[in-house]
């Protein structure tokens, strides 16, 4: 059965675009069919991070509209075949996302994939409304950091009530991912921990993903940070937080470099 | 060493002030967003207003009600600055 699962935060410029392509392409290395779609239209980015930006022909409006098939538009990643990419438009006016439209285009991807993980746009207007209406899952992507932190509450808010599931009476399975994380810091006070932050939001732990260079690092050759750099902090976070997605019980912990002293202070059992 | 310890101790600070005002703040708007908890909070806020006012000053500004959400009880929280000299009388 497929899962389409959003990615969404309120906030703009706290990773959902980065942890769409990570978690897809973690999900994707694990041999699940995997289509991540960029939701985000008139700025779309996803295709860019993911290093497919050339490869653009149509997009998910074409598809929405009917003026390309969907198999027109997808991308298959030149690294992991059990990628694909669904590219947002970046010429055309975001109301041609139409809610029919945008219904047939999920089920016909729910019919080819294990996973349909849709990259939303910042904010909590109708184009965020858009990617989270069909989500089973939602992924909320939160930075220790007080405005991230209220507008990912807003979100939750909205997935209570605004998605397909909540008009059914069901609710959508919720996972908070904590990005930017800086385990020194808060560990001196001078930024909110997780505990923190799960206590305010009280929704489950997905994972923990640190600040780190190999993000931008990844994002400027164009590569999801598990296929650029795997043996990366991040890529670890991520490939972890996939492995909870896919039912895997595993403790979440913030993944540290070197053993002794600084592992045992920041290991976190939530 | 004073000096080092009150920048410790003004580093120590800056988090629990942030989670402190994140969980008034969002206090407020998740009542805003759902209609009943929202009518409780304003309810409580002026109901709790009329009483005190009745045999004390105090500012608006100075009550604080704060609802957190648990999964097995919610706790309410009011917190209430009353002025030094309790009169005992209505200054207004």
């Amino acid at each position: 059965m497929a899962k389409v699962l959003v990615v969404t935060s309120g906030k703009g410029g706290v990773g959902k675009t980065t942890s769409t392509a990570a978690l897809g392409a973690a999900l994707a290395q694990s041999g699940q069919n995997v289509v991540v779609v960029d939701f985000d239209v008139g700025l779309r980015n996803l295709d860019l991070v993911m290093g497919a930006e050339r490869r653009v022909v149509f997009d998910l409006i074409n598809v929405v509209q009917g003026d390309a098939r969907l198999s027109q538009a997808l991308i298959r990643d030149k690294r992991c075949e059990t990628l694909s990419i669904l590219p947002a438009s970046q010429t055309r006016d975001k109301d041609a996302l139409t809610s029919e439209g945008v219904a047939r285009v999920m089920d016909e991807l729910r019919e080819k994939f294990d996973w349909v993980i849709c990259d939303s746009p910042a904010g909590i207007e109708r184009g965020a409304q858009l990617a989270m209406y069909h989500a089973d899952m939602a992924v909320i992507v939160t930075n220790p950091e007080v405005s991230s932190v209220r507008d990912s509450d807003r979100i939750i808010g909205l997935l209570d009530s605004k998605t397909q599931k909540a008009e059914q009476g069901e609710k959508v399975e919720k996972h908070l991912l904590l990005t930017r994380y800086d385990p020194a810091r808060a560990a001196r006070k001078e930024m909110l921990s997780v505990e923190d932050v799960l206590e305010i939001l009280s929704i489950p732990l997905l994972g923990i993903v640190p600040e780190s260079e190999d993000v931008l690092k990844s994002s400027n050759v164009g590569a999801p940070v598990t296929l650029a750099a795997p043996t990366s902090l991040p890529a670890r976070a991520y490939f972890e937080a996939a492995r909870r997605l896919s039912g895997e019980k595993l403790e979440v912990s913030v993944p540290v470099e070197k053993r002794g002293f600084f592992d045992w202070l920041f290991k976190r059992d939530a | 060493m004073s000096f080092l310890s009150n920048i410790f101790a003004r580093r120590q600070q800056s988090s629990s002030v942030a989670k402190d005002r994140l969980q008034i703040l969002l206090a407020h708007e998740r009542g805003a967003g759902e209609a009943g908890e929202s009518d409780l909070i304003r309810q409580l806020h002026k109901e709790i207003m009329e009483v005190i006012a009745r045999h004390v000053a105090v500012d608006q500004d100075k009550v604080q009600i704060k609802v957190d959400r648990g999964s097995g009880c919610s706790m309410l929280e009011i917190d209430v600055e009353v002025p030094q000299q309790l009169s005992g009388k209505r200054v207004s």
